[in-house]
């Protein structure tokens, strides 16, 4: 007996954009169960981790701040995806981003008035693409594939921070510690409510919604990106150029990176430091795919990973769950996902007699 | 069982109020900060048997909890925050990294007091807490020089900031004390946890002639490897003889009980003001770790006596003469390196080989 995958004979459009919404609500029930057998009621657990954050001013705004670099990071991933382009540095080009843009607003110090900012956003978004240029040459020119290039210059970006931190770049009034001095406020992002972190970087991670959106769906570069991505056959005989493809998508990510690198540097974290950034490069390669490679999907996919976070560490103070409760939950909502969507191409079914072919 | 929105908020909000006996005074909320998994060994572990025992002291006064593993990004900001959003009066920040966002938050609730470990910035409502842990680095290190044949001590070590290298010059300085030809090798792991990369550095040093090794790392790594090739080993922050049974001769660890119990009892009382500790072994913040039987008794005597002499402010692991690593007198014979300057060692004693 085998349990054999087949290839469904229609599919449901509605399903797909269903799939995400059934991978959910599956992973609450797990959760839950899970919950409860770490002995806490599950509907207070449940609770918790998905609607105590959205309660308060405080939560809604944090929330915003941590989808921000997911979603900025998410919507360069995605693009690339879509055009076979897998870029899966996304953390490095966040580091550097940051070290770019970071690097003006220690170069100019108290001077430069309100040019330091926008120089810093742009050195960020530069940093970023620079960073991704890199496999992208390497690609084109030597065709070395990307994955393990822009995975291995993840790690290298880290170390290039720690350097700059512990060496030339270091507070000289911290007692050595490892961390540049603080920004000042005109190297700083603006608020957006006051009392709350939330800053104008979110403003920017949600244009590049509609922004990327129009991109893939109206333009001919998107158009492009698509057929690259679909049928690299095709776009070869209709004189789309590869090369061209592998470039465009990542400089665009990298850059995307880099300015939710400089927005993390420039906004809640004030300064560079050894860590800024929890994995976000990573956790945004899931975002992208459980936003279903699609910009507004991504958007929510974004807030959806963001509540997670927030609401796990929530779960550790109130609930003294460990934080390893939350990484599960993390797991199995892209297990679901997954699930969901070989379901909704494939049926399962059991064949009773493995060696014997149906007519 | 029916789920209804009643249920919900019975559990969650009404329940607490009446579970709450109405004779006793409400516990003061007490919350820590941690920035690994607490584990059984380590840094973030000898601060939750501080809390622990910290508990265990003040009873039903206290109402304790912690975060662990807490990224020293923006992350940590939030969580200190919510911590005093929902209302703990006292806030552990036990990482260095937490520093900038612990004196954010702190301003933005004046009543509630804080705590940041081995940081060096203090506000009306910000206190800091460190230990001075080269005094135990000393000790290991006379061990260190009376138990290596080869005078080679390896040193693996994460990062090169202040407190690291006061270690590394404090247990070469204790080393050169009972054999002035000792060195230390020192290898960096650029990470504070991270028992693959500890390993190897541990391996490449005994292949150097390292015959004598301990570590400022938070894993057991360098224990289980000094096990296994039978090369002696010192740990760091708990002790760590069970994996080390034979070869782990003791550990430099840190013991938090009493501050805590101190810092939240002044805050139940009322009379916590914000200061600067910086304790030793003289204050019970730094013990050496059980010895194993493998040290002979008189070096165990003499271990004895230098701790004792260093409580007493006898002995100062940095007195002079002191020689850098670029030949230059560091500290004149007849004097010892202030606080201030030992905050901010940033260079090595001759004698060790490894660039800062």
């Amino acid at each position: 007996m085998q349990l054999k995958l087949e290839a469904r004979p229609a599919r449901l459009a509605a399903m797909v954009w269903l799939s995400p919404v059934v991978a959910v609500v599956l992973s609450a029930v797990a959760a839950g169960l899970l919950f409860a057998l770490l002995g806490r009621d599950p509907l207070v657990a449940l609770y918790t981790l998905f609607i105590a954050p959205l309660g308060t001013v405080m939560g809604l705004t944090e929330l915003g701040l941590k989808a921000t670099p997911l979603l900025l990071c998410a919507v360069g991933i995605a693009i690339g995806c879509r055009a076979n382009v897998w870029n899966i540095g996304a953390e490095g080009q966040f580091t550097i981003g940051a070290i770019c843009g970071g690097g003006v607003a220690l170069a100019f110090g108290e001077s430069g008035g309100a040019l330091v900012l926008p120089l810093m956003l742009l050195a960020g978004i530069a940093g970023g693409a620079l960073w991704a240029a890199i496999p992208a040459f390497l690609r084109t020119k030597y065709n070395a594939h990307e994955i393990l290039t822009t995975l291995m210059l993840s790690y290298v970006a880290v170390q290039i921070l720690g350097w700059l931190v512990h060496g030339p770049w270091q507070d000289p009034e911290g007692f050595n510690f490892p961390q540049t001095r603080q920004f000042l406020p005109h190297a700083t992002l603006p608020l957006l409510v006051e009392g709350a972190r939330l800053n104008i970087g979110a403003l920017f991670a949600l244009a590049v919604v509609p922004l990327a959106a129009v991109l893939l769906g109206r333009t001919m570069t998107g158009y492009r990106i698509r057929v690259a991505g679909l049928a690299p056959g095709a776009a070869r005989y209709a004189g789309f150029s590869a090369a061209g493809t592998v470039w465009f998508s990542l400089l665009l990510s990298g850059g995307l990176a880099g300015l939710a690198g400089i927005c993390e540097v420039a906004g809640p974290v004030g300064q560079l430091q050894p860590i800024i950034s929890p994995g976000y490069g990573y956790a945004a390669i899931i975002v992208a795919f459980l936003g279903r490679l699609n910009p507004v999907g991504i958007l929510f996919a974004s807030l959806l990973m963001a509540l997670i976070y927030l609401g796990g560490e929530g779960l550790q103070m109130d609930l003294q769950l460990p934080p390893a409760a939350t990484g599960v939950i993390q797991g199995l909502l892209l297990f679901f996902l997954l699930a969901a969507d070989v379901l909704i191409l494939y049926r399962p079914r059991l064949v009773l007699k493995p060696g014997v072919k149906h007519a | 069982m029916t789920i209804s929105r009643r249920t919900l908020l019975g559990s969650s909000l009404i329940a607490p109020a009446l579970l709450r006996p109405a004779f006793a005074a409400d516990p003061t909320k007490v919350a820590f900060v941690y920035v690994a998994p607490i584990g059984d060994a380590g840094w973030t572990f000898q601060h939750e048997l501080g809390r622990r025992a910290m508990d265990a002291a003040l009873g039903t006064a206290v109402k304790s909890s912690f975060v662990e593993n807490v990224e020293e990004g923006a992350d940590s900001e939030r969580v200190i925050r919510q911590l005093a959003t929902s209302g703990n009066q006292m806030i552990f920040t036990t990482s260095f990294g937490y520093m900038n966002p612990t004196l954010k938050v702190a301003q933005a609730f004046p009543k509630v007091h804080f705590a940041h470990a081995t940081g060096y910035k203090r506000a009306a409502n910000v206190s800091t807490y460190s230990a001075r842990f080269y005094e135990g680095r000393y000790l290991a290190g006379v061990i260190a020089g009376r138990m290596s044949k080869s005078g080679v001590i390896g040193y693996v070590a994460a990062f090169p900031i202040p407190e690291v290298v006061q270690g590394i010059n404090a247990t070469l300085l204790g080393a050169q004390s009972v054999n002035p030809k000792a060195t230390v090798k020192v290898v960096w792991t650029s990470s504070w946890f991270d028992p693959g990369k500890e390993r190897a550095a541990a391996d490449t040093l005994i292949a150097q002639g390292a015959d004598f090794i301990t570590h400022h790392t938070d894993s057991t790594a360098v224990a289980q490897a000094g096990e296994e090739k039978g090369v002696y080993t010192v740990g760091y922050n708990s002790d760590m003889s069970k994996y080390g049974p034979k070869t782990c001769l003791t550990a430099v660890t840190m013991v938090w009980d009493q501050y805590y119990i101190n810092t939240v009892k002044a805050a139940i009382a009322g009379t916590w003001k914000s200061d600067d500790v910086w304790g030793g072994i003289g204050q019970g913040m730094v013990k050496l770790a059980k010895l194993n039987p493998a040290v002979p008794g008189n070096v165990a005597a003499e271990i004895a006596t230098k701790t004792a002499d260093i409580a007493a402010g006898k002995l100062h692991p940095f007195a002079g003469p002191i020689t850098g690593q670029d030949g230059k007198i560091k500290v004149a014979a007849g004097a010892s390196l202030a606080d201030k300057d030992i905050a901010a060692m940033n260079w090595f004693v001759a004698g060790v080989q490894g660039k800062i």
